[in-house]
């Protein structure tokens, strides 16, 4: 079933210095799934995110989108081809305004890009797939709003509107809900699942908060000390010991 | 249908309405010699209305020379110090090709239209072209520099570049070309535009020259290139996730920066009827950046004031304090960098609602005072 598969690295490995983040990692997305990858602090999550969206180059390893080979790749290539991420620290564009934020995002893939000596006002349809995507990612009403000004919360969601305005296939989502409290989390789950499911799109996501990852992935990997150490569905992982006694044990028993 | 102020299309009139000011004071330009002549009544090329165009030509050189460098700066966040280095570049090329190159050819060659002799016109065009080619490659050899460097690293080496390029124009080899140390002077540039017997016809020049840099660079700035620049300074890693090449856009910056501020040197190549090594030095440089900060960083009318203010300053500091009149300045520059740290146009802009507020208050209660 290997039209099945989206996104695949195959011994993946990345050393800074002495130290390695990622281990000679293989991994398989299938599409229209929502994947998710946890493990405890400093378990390589978050540089396996930067080697699949190409921030870091690899020590060693392959990654493979659609079949083909992508490993030396810059983001923004990766970008055009469709695959779209969120930053776990809030990457935006302070100074620019949330409208503006989207649209430059719209407008990355469209063949406008080098058209000095017109207005971009002018551009009539990346305004509107912006203000399309704003109501998505709901911050309606906050377009004139310099992205600066925006609650935190906000922010995250502007996160997520720049990346859709991309058009991606594969969304790579690095602990989307980070700072944000748990009363705002619901909210923001229900707008990546939105964005997931009805948009026939494929998801990757790092996530601490284990009741959102059990609730909405529908396979997990486990990582920890930069390998993978288990890989199933929500079930699985749940009662996999091994996961229990490197990562889960307190976390989900908790919650359990 | 939503109703966001982006969406409305501004009728034609209204989409001039932020540049009503600049209209006002275009026309004021346009009629300066001729009023300054009819309350002097020295003649359009004589005495103080001569040498008042003449002050006024040089501000719009350099304000469209500062505006490049706003381009870079403050659209682009690229912080060169080698920007005179296209400055220069703009005024050596047209002081070489017309010293060594037009003679010869306007002496052996005549291109007529019936009887019209268009020589000249035709040498002007091609050494401006080949301006304009220089320009390009200098920028185009800037931008290579900021591929892998950033920060202090990147502006040490637009230093590098730029010093660079100010020793190869004092070479002494190159003495029999480009007159090292001296520079080129008294370089040959047709009658019609010559600023000593000419000159109104150079001040109109350079006037609508300024006047068409700016309404270009403004639209440049909005465009949709424009607004990826802009996005570039603010964020170059989120622009490579969104599918932009950070790389080629500031190239792009680089190169019509490069451009305008070559024009401009070839322009002020003109009014001197010379080139100096002066105008390719760091100093050079480092007034288009005093400009820009005076006036406001990234607001295209602050290098315009910037400039002003600089011509002005260095037109009446020098007959109030006499040669140290920098250092007058340079206090004056602190306290303005102290006190509007957004430069005068940008500080404005940010305030406008706050001081037009206190204004308002004032005149109430002034109001209020003469009704008791």
């Amino acid at each position: 079933m290997t039209e099945d598969i989206l996104l695949e690295a195959r011994n993946l490995t990345k050393a800074f210095g002495g130290l390695v983040a990622v281990d000679d990692v293989s991994i398989k997305i299938r599409k229209k799934t929502m994947h998710a990858i946890i493990g405890p602090n400093g378990a390589g999550k978050t540089t396996l995110f930067n080697l699949l969206s190409g921030v870091l180059p690899p020590t060693k390893g392959e990654v493979y989108y659609k079949g083909e080979e992508i490993t030396k790749l810059p983001p923004y290539k990766r970008a055009h081809l469709g695959i779209g991420r969120t930053f776990q620290i809030t990457n935006i564009f302070p100074n620019l305004s949330v409208m503006e934020n989207v649209r430059l995002a719209a407008q990355a893939k469209g063949k406008d890009n080098f058209k000095l000596l017109r207005r971009a006002d002018d551009f009539q349809q990346y305004i509107d797939k912006a203000e399309e995507i704003i109501e998505v990612v709901s911050l309606k009403g906050k377009e004139l709003f310099l992205a600066r000004d925006l609650a935190h919360g906000e922010k995250r969601k502007l996160e997520l509107g720049i990346m859709l305005a991309c058009d991606p296939e594969l969304l790579l989502f690095d602990e989307p809900t980070a700072g944000m409290s748990s009363e705002q989390v619901p909210e923001l789950i229900d707008i990546i699942t939105n964005i997931v499911h009805n948009g026939d799109r494929t998801a990757i996501l790092v996530e601490h908060r284990m009741d959102m990852v059990m609730s909405i992935s529908d396979i997990i990997t486990v990582m920890n000390q930069g390998r993978i150490l288990a890989e199933g569905s929500p079930g699985e992982i749940a009662s996999n010991p091994q996961v229990q006694i490197a990562y889960l044990g307190d976390l989900y028993g908790e919650l359990a | 249908m939503s109703q966001t102020p982006l969406k409305t299309k501004k009728p034609f009139f209204l989409r001039f309405k932020d540049e009503r000011i600049l209209l006002i004071l275009f026309a004021l330009m346009l009629a300066f010699p001729f009023v300054m002549n009819l309350i002097t009544g020295s003649g359009l090329n004589d005495g103080i209305t001569k040498f008042w165009q003449g002050q006024l030509i040089i501000f719009f050189i350099m304000a469209v020379f500062a505006m490049s460098y706003d381009l870079l700066i403050g659209f682009g966040g690229i912080l060169s110090f080698g920007h005179a280095a296209s400055f220069g570049g703009g005024a050596y090329t047209f002081a070489l090709l017309m010293e060594h190159w037009a003679p010869n050819f306007i002496g052996k060659y005549r291109i007529l239209i019936g009887s019209l002799d268009i020589t000249e016109g035709i040498v002007l065009l091609i050494v401006f072209l080949a301006v304009v080619l220089v320009s390009i490659l200098i920028g185009l050899l800037f931008s290579a520099t900021s591929i892998r460097l950033k920060g202090a690293y990147f502006a040490m080496l637009t230093l590098a570049l730029g010093t660079a390029m100010f020793i190869l124009v004092k070479a002494t080899d190159f003495h029999e070309w480009t007159g090292a140390d001296e520079g080129l002077h008294g370089v040959y540039v047709p009658d019609w535009i010559n600023p000593t017997q000419n000159r109104l016809t150079i001040y109109l020049i350079s006037l609508v020259f300024l006047v068409v840099c700016y309404l270009v660079m403004k639209r440049m700035v909005n465009s949709p290139t424009g607004r990826v620049i802009i996005a570039n300074r603010e964020n170059e890693d989120r622009m490579r996730m969104i599918g932009y090449n950070p790389v080629l856009y500031r190239t792009i910056a680089f190169v019509s920066a490069s451009f305008f501020a070559g024009l401009a040197g070839a322009l002020y190549s003109i009014w001197n009827t010379s080139a100096t090594p002066t105008m390719v030095s760091a100093v050079t440089t480092v007034n288009a950046l005093i400009m820009t900060i005076l006036g406001g960083m990234g607001t295209l009318v602050g290098p315009i004031l910037g400039a002003a203010i600089m011509q002005t300053i260095s037109q009446f500091f020098y007959t109030w304090f006499g040669a140290r009149w920098p250092l007058v300045f340079g206090v004056l520059f602190i306290l303005i960098v102290m006190f509007l740290p957004y430069g005068i146009i940008g500080t404005w802009r940010m305030k406008r609602n706050d001081i037009k507020g206190g204004w308002q208050k004032l005149l109430r209660l002034l109001s209020k005072k003469e009704d008791l």
